[in-house]
């Protein structure tokens, strides 16, 4: 029976890919691990390798199709002895492409609420969305995807000051990991953009040393969890050399990359640090969902004179929103936004946390509950104003983090509710989290791991009383 | 390159490496003297303060080290950089930054380099280019590598020198800055103060290889075993460190041979050691002592060393009055400097 060869997952976040191009012919014979196509993921462009002999029967997605979902059919293979005549009969769609054993994944994961996202513009739906009070009315809004808006966020901020430089592992020649940093090094060029050996813990150590002599270095870890390795030099000398030095030498510095799960990398690569770093004085803490505020947060970031911790997100990478064109689009550090109004009940988020509640807000309207939802969007100085207020009005309030509930941000949130607005509480707060176990790899648990859309539908209805 | 100079250090690790250095104008070894009998005489005050209580927390004394700094400083120029550990003491002092308020640091008052903020291992001086003063062991390895990154990325030809000892000599990322310095030829200078012992533990028991000046071979950096109990040696080696930086061919390491006379901190019976041992170094290879003998046989006058004696006092008691008598930080400044 003719093979379907099917569109192959090629990264643990991927979940369509362009067919850039066929290098088979329909009708050639193929061999195991011949490269028969093309295809450009959001972050480089791959080979596939057939992974069965036989001839190339159909090309069934022509070449240049766009958006191509993984683990659709992309061509047949006909084994020896079959004919065109045997296409028809092609079923049992098997595996065809090598990097294909990958995409079960992204499969699995197409079903978990946050990838559905991507279909759609990640940023705030614009119909519930609250005017951004940082854009002037009317201006123009650019589409592009979360990367492009990091990405000319750095440049913006290198082309105003010759002070700021970003290093990490693959930010230069390869473009990026994730092809965040992509085209930095061919306008800015290897003295700015600077490939470091992996080395976490002595290339933060010297970030902060340049930032000590007054540059602005921008540091990217690969992921979060690699800066484990370097957390000392992060805590130890960038956070606390302006108290320990009386006001006298402070450091400038950005340390930026993914943070929280990916997918399906299990419990070494998906922490979040959103609690970690929240705790420490002396540092900021930045944690975006839409890319408008990826970008404005970033640049404001980058000129801030303190300390800033940066997390981004690998599963919004790819995610696209409207990002306001302005010369000079800077979001002010410590304020949240409220992403959608309502009356009944407060759902706290950031970073990806927010794919759920704003998921969720949508639910529960459908059963007449209207959800306030609040992007926190940085998390140390955190806006509690914007929160209390918004407590106040509604009486009751959910926290949303994919982090641990342990010393969480989200049990921070609802100590300083609590404290502040005790009296206007109509249910204790809820707090939706990752779960208490490392993240383990097996698709159904890693989704049971992290929040879902249920549970925060579920925990606003038991705080309404619902 | 420079190949690595052999080491000829005995069992006591205290031999002269390179035969006799340079000698020192007489000018020389009077500033030399000066700045080392500061040092001295201001840690000997610190432990005093220590002793009655006005100086907290953790105090680690220089004295019997003090030819490295005064040795390197001499090598140095205005807008060099120095970094160190926690035993920085000596290093402020040696950079020029006043006296009253590092001794007003140590005991915690608001005219303290830091405000009475930072304490004993955490000063700094923008002015002096003095970056700390770090209290995690290592530390400084990599940001003295940032600050020679930072003059590299500026084009300018200043060297930064990264102090640590031979118990930091062990930790991971002054490899990972070793090798991220030769590989983008930072103008860094490495001195490992190897003062036979990290805390508690000697070179012999803490390190598979006891002559740190090789500690770079596998990097390609060039270094040099130095008589740290001789100025003119460590000023011999730091001008050839210094040229090799500022020519821009990367790195250099210098160990440099010392010891200290004092326990690790102000609460370390140094029982790890015999009292024979310090005093045999103290009375054979004292830095300060050497240059004396060599003033003296030079026939200058006692009268003259007296003198500077008499000066350096003078600036360490009005130090320790001061940091006694300045009031401690205004109770508000719990809040200020966390950020700017």
């Amino acid at each position: 029976m003719p093979i379907q060869v099917l569109m192959p997952a090629l990264s643990p976040t991927m979940e369509k890919g362009n067919l850039a191009k066929w290098l088979k012919k329909e009708g050639e014979p193929i061999k195991s691990g011949d490269v028969i196509a093309e295809i450009e993921t959001d972050k480089a462009t791959m080979e596939v390798e057939a992974t069965d002999e036989g001839t190339l029967g159909k090309i069934l997605i022509p070449e240049g199709t766009a958006d191509v979902a993984v683990n659709t059919p992309i061509a047949t293979i006909l084994a020896d002895g079959e004919s065109a005549a045997d296409l028809g009969k092609a079923s049992a769609p098997a595996q065809a492409a090598k990097a294909a054993e990958s995409a079960s994944p992204a499969e699995a994961k197409a079903e978990a609420p946050q990838p559905k996202a991507e279909k759609a513009p990640a940023a705030p739906p614009a119909a519930v969305a609250e005017p951004d009070p940082e854009v002037p009315a009317g201006t123009e809004m650019i589409t592009q995807t979360i990367r492009e808006a990091l990405r000319d966020a750095m440049a913006e901020e290198m082309r105003r000051d010759p002070d700021v430089f970003i290093m990490g592992e693959e930010v230069a020649e390869y473009q990026g990991a994730y092809k965040v940093t992509q085209g930095l090094l061919q306008e800015f060029g290897a003295r700015r953009v600077i490939d470091t050996p992996i080395t976490e813990h002595g290339f933060a150590g010297v970030g902060v040393g340049a930032a000590m002599s007054g540059l602005k270095p921008v540091v990217e870890f690969m992921t979060f969890n690699f800066a484990m390795q370097a957390i000392d030099q992060i805590i130890n000398s960038a956070a606390k050399t302006l108290y320990m030095s009386g006001g006298q030498m402070g450091c400038s510095i950005v340390f930026r990359g993914p943070n929280g799960a990916a997918a399906r990398v299990a419990a070494q690569h998906s922490q979040d640090y959103s609690a970690w770093y929240s705790q420490i004085p002396g540092l900021k803490v930045i944690a975006p969902f839409s890319a408008a505020d990826y970008k404005g947060l970033l640049k404001a970031a980058i000129r801030d004179p303190n300390p800033v911790i940066f997390l981004e997100n690998e599963v919004l990478y790819g995610h696209t929103g409207e990002v306001p064109k302005l010369d000079d689009y800077v979001i002010p550090i410590g304020k949240a936004r409220i992403v959608r109004s309502g009356k009944d009940v407060t759902l706290i988020s950031w970073s990806n946390g927010m794919t759920y509640a704003l998921k969720a807000a949508d639910e529960l309207a459908k059963e007449g509950i209207e959800a306030e939802v609040i992007d926190l969007r940085t998390l140390r100085p955190m806006d509690t104003e914007t929160i209390i207020n918004s407590v106040k009005k509604t009486g009751r309030a959910v926290t949303v983090e994919e982090g641990w509930q342990q010393s969480g941000v989200g049990a921070e949130i609802a100590a300083r509710i609590m404290e502040q607005a005790f009296d206007y509480l109509d249910a204790p707060v809820a707090r939706v989290s990752g779960k208490d176990v490392p993240m383990p790899y097996a698709a159904n648990l890693e989704k049971l791991a992290l929040p879902s859309v249920a549970e925060v539908v579920a925990a606003a209805k038991a705080v309404s009383y619902r | 390159m420079a190949a690595p100079k052999k080491s000829v250090a005995k069992e006591s690790g205290q031999e002269k490496a390179n035969g006799s250095p340079p000698e020192f104008t007489k000018a020389q070894e009077l500033a030399a003297l000066r700045d080392m009998l500061l040092i001295r005489r201001f840690e000997e005050k610190a432990g005093q303060l220590y002793g009655m209580g006005a100086i907290g927390g953790f105090c680690h004394l220089y004295i019997g080290q003090e030819a490295v700094v005064v040795g390197m400083q001499m090598a140095l120029k205005k807008g060099d950089q120095v970094i160190t550990g926690y035993r920085d003491h000596g290093h402020m002092l040696a950079c020029g930054m006043s006296a009253n308020g590092v001794m007003a640091e140590l005991t915690g008052r608001r005219g303290g380099y830091s405000k009475g903020k930072g304490g004993s291992m955490h000063m700094f001086s923008m002015e002096k280019n003095f970056f700390g003063g770090h209290g995690i062991v290592g530390a400084q390895v990599s940001l003295g590598t940032g600050l020679a990154f930072a003059n590299r990325y500026r084009g300018n030809d200043f060297v930064s020198v990264a102090y640590f000892g031979d118990g930091a000599s062990n930790q991971g990322q002054v490899y990972e800055s070793f090798n991220m310095a030769e590989l983008w030829k930072l103008p860094v200078i490495y001195v490992i103060e190897n003062n036979r012992y990290a805390m508690g533990t000697s070179v012999t028991r803490s390190s598979a290889l006891t002559d740190f000046s090789k500690r770079g071979a596998s990097f390609n950096i060039p270094g040099q075993q130095v008589d740290g109990m001789d100025v003119r040696a460590v000023k011999a080696a730091g001008d050839e460190a210094v040229a090799w930086c500022r020519a821009g061919k990367g790195p250099f390491i210098l160990e440099m041979q010392t010891y200290r006379y004092r326990g690790h901190s102000m609460s370390d019976p140094a029982k790890y050691r015999t009292r024979e041992e310090v005093e045999k170094i103290r009375t054979d290879q004292d830095p300060i002592e050497q240059v004396r003998n060599r003033l003296l046989a030079a026939k200058v006058s006692e009268q003259e060393l007296k003198a500077i004696d008499a000066e350096v006092r003078e600036i360490v008691n009005a130090s320790a009055d001061f940091a006694q008598r300045d009031p401690e930080p205004d109770p508000s400044e719990l809040w200020t400097d966390v950020y700017r």
